[in-house]
């Protein structure tokens, strides 16, 4: 049953509620978010960044996050991603709670089921493309051959688009081919979701679009994504938009009027030449 | 770069340990070679009383030792066997018109195995050559070099004051002492010959006396002591005109300097690496703060807190050890510039590597455990948004 603090009408509501139902006993929703609070001190202050948010996602969704600073959303994705744990309420991920796992029992869950990417891109400088994708996986459980972690690198660098870049550092790459090297990190353990904040807040619009291009060929294929934003523009490249008040949800709906990154980039394109003077 | 500024303390404080414990090592070694030349279980006994610390006064001022007294000596203390009673001077000595100024030593027979000097050539006089005062002696190597050239010695006359020896022997070279005399300019003959023929007077300078076993050493000084105290008529209470002296006690006294010089580079050392590990713990807290970002990336990934401790302890014990490794290398090559140039001796020990190197890392282990362990205690998120 899908909980939620919604105040606009969805047209398709029931009927996407009785589809729910079967998807909830088929596959289970990938998140479940169930009246999670969160707050915490400045000082003297408390302050309540999450007043009872209750949703959930299911897998191969497209999800952006939005709404104003303050509204929760950043600290919303913290608990998401299990970088933060809820003051009270639930998260359940993947069909464990983990609402009260403590610190290294999360950073093995972040390890192996969240792929992050920020806003900022976060690589390691000096270091190769293929050291930092491979770098998720120096703290993966599983041992992989040096050969092998190379090879797996190289496979997801390939991907989303930077194959013959393996060995650039940083300071050689555009901010959109760093950021496909942190998406790149994101995947390369395989993981249930993948958590951007802000991820084209860095990025010229042409840039922003190829982003949301491989957002949206990822999601094709199957994963899930949440993302947080505060441009209606990239939001509409998703499916779902959950916008954020004060701490609540203040609306959740599917994306009527989605954009399509394929299409977007040649309009750019033929705009740009279009453009004489 | 930073690193290497870093690393120079240990680099400094390592580097000077590794080079004055080597010249340090030298001089000991040296100084106990010398020592235990003077022969195994040697106690010496030299006229004049001196203080505990020093062995240099009182070589032969008062001149209070007699010939009866190392026979007395040989009598009656248990367990010796043998006694040189000593007598020098310095003397010109010639060979056809060849003279050389040289020192004259007058000793017993037992001197050769006492000092265990064996001859190169020929053979030592004998104790009946002693009893005779015979007009023989042996010469050492640079005596003989100089006065007889390439010729064979053996069986020449030297004449020794004008007075004619006939040369028994060549003595085996020993080079040169700690204190740079070349042991090897030297004529050494009975002393009875000496006293009558060439020095004269009644004293000796001193007595060696060698016992066999080692245990009991102790106990022939203290039977020494009290016999020439009763022979020389001391009074209880009076001190010694005398010095008896154990060659354990001759080469602590020598070792001395060096034990306190072991003291004082060991403080050196401390606070050298002290310093140097400031200096790591200081640099290694910058690098935690530049790299919080990178450390809130890491942790989002999936590294344990335990896993960032690791990885910083680890960049601090390789910049200690690294710079305990130069250290190292430096220290053994200022070693053997002083050696070549300054004709120190020097000795390296693998011992003394292997701690050098050893106390280093525990540096780098013990100083960046802090900024260690800050690193690990970062909160993600709050990493993450550092500016």
């Amino acid at each position: 049953m899908r909980e939620s603090g919604s105040k606009s009408k969805d047209e398709g509501k029931s009927k996407k509620t009785e589809h729910e139902l079967h998807h909830d006993m088929n596959n289970g929703a990938l998140v479940k978010l169930v009246d999670v609070h969160k707050t915490y001190r400045t000082g003297e202050m408390e302050v309540h960044a999450v007043r009872g948010v209750s949703f959930e996602i299911r897998r191969a969704e497209f999800v952006a996050l939005m709404g104003a600073s303050g509204s929760g959303k950043s600290t919303l994705m913290n608990i998401l991603g299990c970088l933060d744990r809820p003051t009270s309420g639930r998260y359940v991920l993947d069909g464990s709670d983990v609402s009260g796992l403590d610190r290294d029992r999360l950073a093995d869950i972040r390890n192996r089921k969240i792929g992050f990417v920020f806003q900022n891109f976060n690589l390691l400088p000096r270091t190769s493309a293929r050291e930092n994708v491979e770098l998720p996986l120096v703290y993966s459980a599983q041992f992989l051959s040096t050969a092998q972690l190379r090879e797996k690198a190289d496979r997801v660098l390939a991907s989303v688009g930077l194959a013959g870049r393996e060995d650039h550092h940083p300071s050689q790459l555009s901010g959109g081919q760093q950021q496909r090297v942190a998406i790149a990190r994101a995947l390369i353990n395989d993981p249930e979701i993948v958590l951007a904040d802000e991820p084209t807040g860095n990025l010229d619009s042409r840039t922003s679009i190829e982003i949301m291009g491989i957002f949206q060929q990822l999601n094709e294929r199957g994963i899930t994504i949440v993302m947080v934003t505060h441009e209606q523009d990239i939001a509409a490249y998703a499916q779902r938009n959950v916008i954020m008040r004060d701490g609540v949800v203040l609306s959740d709906r599917v994306v009527t009027q989605r954009l399509n990154a394929a299409r977007e980039i040649e309009n750019v394109t033929t705009s740009t030449s279009d453009d004489g003077a | 770069m930073r690193s290497v500024l870093t690393a120079l303390g240990i680099i400094i404080g390592v580097g000077a340990v590794i080079a004055m414990v080597g010249i340090g090592n030298g001089a000991k070694a040296q100084v106990e070679t010398q020592i235990a030349s003077l022969g195994q279980n040697v106690i010496l006994i030299f006229s004049g009383s001196t203080t505990s610390s020093g062995i240099r006064t009182g070589w032969g001022g008062a001149g209070t030792l007699k010939i009866e007294d190392a026979e007395a000596i040989r009598r009656e203390v248990s367990g010796v066997l043998g006694v040189s009673e000593e007598v020098v001077s310095t003397t010109q000595v010639a060979a056809g018109n060849q003279n050389w100024f040289t020192r004259v030593y007058g000793e017993s027979a037992d001197y050769f195995d006492i000092r265990q000097w064996p001859l190169a050539d020929g053979a030592p006089f004998t104790p009946q050559d002693v009893r005779s005062a015979n007009k023989v002696c042996v010469i050492g190597r640079t005596t003989a070099t100089q006065v007889y050239g390439n010729e064979d010695p053996v069986g020449q006359i030297l004449r020794i004051k004008e007075v004619p020896f006939t040369i028994l022997g060549v003595l085996t070279p020993k080079g040169l002492s700690t204190q740079g005399v070349d042991q090897d300019d030297i004529v050494i003959m009975p002393y009875t010959s000496a006293m009558k023929r060439v020095i004269g007077g009644t004293n000796l300078r001193n007595i060696s006396v060698q016992i066999g076993d080692g245990q009991q050493v102790e106990a022939a000084q203290q039977q020494i002591i009290s016999l020439l105290r009763q022979r020389h008529n001391i009074r209880p209470g009076r001190d010694d005109d005398f010095t008896v002296r154990n060659q354990q006690e001759i080469a602590e006294a020598a070792t001395e300097t060096s034990r306190v010089m072991t003291v004082l580079l060991g403080a050196i050392a401390g606070v050298s690496l002290v310093v140097g590990g400031i200096g790591i713990m200081n640099i290694m807290l910058v690098s935690v703060t530049e790299r919080t970002r990178e450390i809130g990336v890491r942790m989002a990934v999936g590294a344990h807190g335990s896993d960032i401790l690791t990885q910083f302890l680890i960049e601090a014990v390789t910049l200690s050890s690294v710079g305990g490794i130069i250290g190292i290398v430096c220290g053994i090559g200022a070693s053997r510039i002083l050696s070549i140039y300054a004709h120190w001796p020097t000795l390296i020990s693998i011992s003394s590597i292997a701690i050098a190197f050893l106390f280093s890392a525990a540096v780098g282990v013990f100083f960046g455990f802090y900024p260690a362990r800050k690193a690990a205690a970062l909160d993600p998120i709050e990493a993450l948004r550092y500016e």
